[in-house]
């Protein structure tokens, strides 16, 4: 039998690609290094894996009482308020980011300075962390549910702002110009071109803010911003385990059931 | 002009859908509900604009000389970032193979690991920094360890939907010659796959830089504990330091792994 035929012929080589890799990799490998120096891995409490425990305990032996009681404190209400803090937040956001929007959209009737420093605006908006925002209002407007909504509204609207404007710019001229073509104004082109092709973009675009803004909303809380999040940390601190439990299932049961409504509402929409 | 011409200057009617009107009122009422429960009332806002503004402009000053005491504490945060991503990106790997339907081909077994996934998907962030400063003690491995389980939720996601889509053809071939599932994985599907995962642990790192910052002010170490040091002793010109720091380390590190993402993808 002929042996040669069994080897693979050898692969190509391409010298500069391979150094790049060998660069990046040892440039990969070193912040990893760097990043394991001064952080103390001694620092875990020995009852660690005690404390897991319990609140593993706590998941499958949830404290039911918690649910419902009717005080305005239970589970179901707080729930409730961190929905409205979404919800009210979403909607906020929705109107501010239709301005920023048209501003930041890059289409062709503008100049180009003009929706470059929209965007820029937009990019700022969004790396300004959305808890600073949240401690800044309840320095503002007192420590509740408002704050939150004010810090998710204003927070918000990077992102969105910047989801209607890919939108914006994504639309058609066609209707545009056969609106006015047969004598639209102004006012008809948006009336009957612009805004009906631009609806689905937006209100599936908002639906998505409402999936993120719902799981911000819960985390609000842990700095005092109203909803589920203030319970959860009062219940950590106490080492009600059977409460912290019974909290995160509410949390993930409200933000898949929320995901799964608005997954089917998009769905229809496109 | 005769009755029929000036029908016809006449729009059309729309037909009135009847949902649409159902949607509008749920969304109204939804809208004042919500205005109830929350206590929110627009003049809360104007009431107290001033005194938003007025901690704005105090923040725009910023207090440079705060800026030597930011730096180490920000190195940790970037530390963390950086442990987080690489720890839970190593678990999502290996997890993402074990979900993928077209290597493991046991239903029950990916049906079971996908629910799992879904719900640790679920917590957000910060959530997972409460939890494990309550399990492991206030510092930054506790952050370390949120951004871990939350970067797997992110990469995992991302990474099965994307060893999903891949071609079959060298599989299959693979399987044809008789090899074995390692050697399958290692010749047909990394190298069809390499390149989105290191994007999406990219990605990932991006959004646990951002993370990052924040978890200290629960604990979880990082530049987050002057934040709260800073918000508590309404000291705002160091705040606005500190948030200024954030802000260009963010943008920073989001246009590098931007590039590099599109680089890769090229």
């Amino acid at each position: 039998m002929d042996t040669t035929y069994k080897q693979l012929p050898p692969r190509p080589i391409n010298k500069k690609k391979q150094l790049s890799h060998w660069l990046i990799m040892i440039v990969t490998v070193a912040i990893i290094i760097w990043s394991c120096t001064g952080i103390n891995f001694g620092g875990i409490k020995s009852t660690a894996a005690q404390i897991a425990g319990a609140i593993f305990n706590g998941i499958f032996h949830p404290d039911w009482s918690y649910v419902y009681d009717g005080s305005g404190e239970d589970l179901v209400s707080q729930l409730w308020i961190t929905f409205c803090i979404a919800f009210l937040g979403t909607f906020i956001s929705a109107i501010i980011s239709l301005p920023f929007a048209f501003w930041a959209a890059n289409t062709r009737h503008k100049k180009w300075y003009v929706s470059r420093s929209g965007k820029i605006v937009l990019a700022v908006i969004r790396s300004f962390p959305e808890i600073i925002l949240a401690l800044m209002f309840i320095k503002a407007v007192g420590p509740g549910s408002a704050a939150g909504v004010l810090a998710l509204g204003f927070h918000s609207v990077g992102m969105l702002a910047k989801l209607f404007s890919e939108a914006i710019e994504n639309l058609e001229d066609g209707p545009n110009k056969a609106v006015t073509a047969v004598g639209g104004s102004k006012f008809n082109v948006i009336m009957f071109s612009t805004l009906p092709n631009l609806m689905p973009a937006l209100i599936s675009n908002t639906l998505y803010r409402f999936d993120v803004s719902i799981r911000s909303a819960s985390i609000l809380g842990l700095v005092g911003a109203g909803g589920i999040g203030y319970p959860l940390i009062i219940a950590l601190e106490y080492r009600q385990w059977n409460r912290v439990g019974i909290i995160l299932i509410g949390i993930v049961i409200m933000v898949v059931t929320i995901d799964w409504i608005s997954g089917l509402i998009r769905k229809k929409l496109v | 002009m005769s009755q029929t011409d000036q029908d016809l200057m006449n729009l059309p009617k729309k037909k009135f859908k009847i949902m649409n009107l159902i949607w509008v009122i749920l969304i109204i009422v939804g809208l004042f509900v919500s205005i109830n429960v929350t206590d929110t009332h627009i003049s809360v806002l104007f009431e107290n604009f001033s005194q938003f503004t007025d901690i704005f402009v105090q923040m725009a000053h910023p207090d440079w000389s705060y800026s030597s005491t930011v730096f180490p504490l920000l190195f940790q945060t970037l530390k963390m970032a950086v442990l987080g991503t690489v720890i839970g990106s190593i678990v999502a790997f290996i997890y993402t193979l074990l979900i993928a339907r077209n290597i493991v081909k046991n239903k029950v077994l990916t049906g079971i690991l996908r629910i799992i996934m879904n719900i640790i998907r679920t917590i957000p962030d910060l959530l997972l920094g409460a939890i494990f400063v309550a399990v492991i003690g206030i510092g930054p491995v506790a952050g370390i360890f949120a951004l871990a389980v939350f970067t797997f939720g992110v990469v995992v996601k991302l990474f099965y939907e994307a060893i999903e889509t891949i071609d079959p053809g060298p599989i299959e071939a693979l399987t044809a010659v008789g090899a074995n599932k390692l050697q399958i994985i290692w010749f047909a599907v990394l190298p069809q796959i390499m390149t989105y995962f290191i994007s999406y642990v990219l990605y990932a790192f991006e959004i646990n830089v951002r993370s990052s910052t924040i978890l200290g002010y629960i604990g979880a170490g990082g530049i987050g504990l002057y934040l709260q040091e800073t918000l508590q002793t309404f000291d705002y010109a160091k705040t606005g330091t500190i948030i200024i720091v954030i802000i260009v380390v963010v943008v920073i590190i989001d246009y590098i792994s931007s590039k590099s993402r599109e680089a890769l993808m090229k």
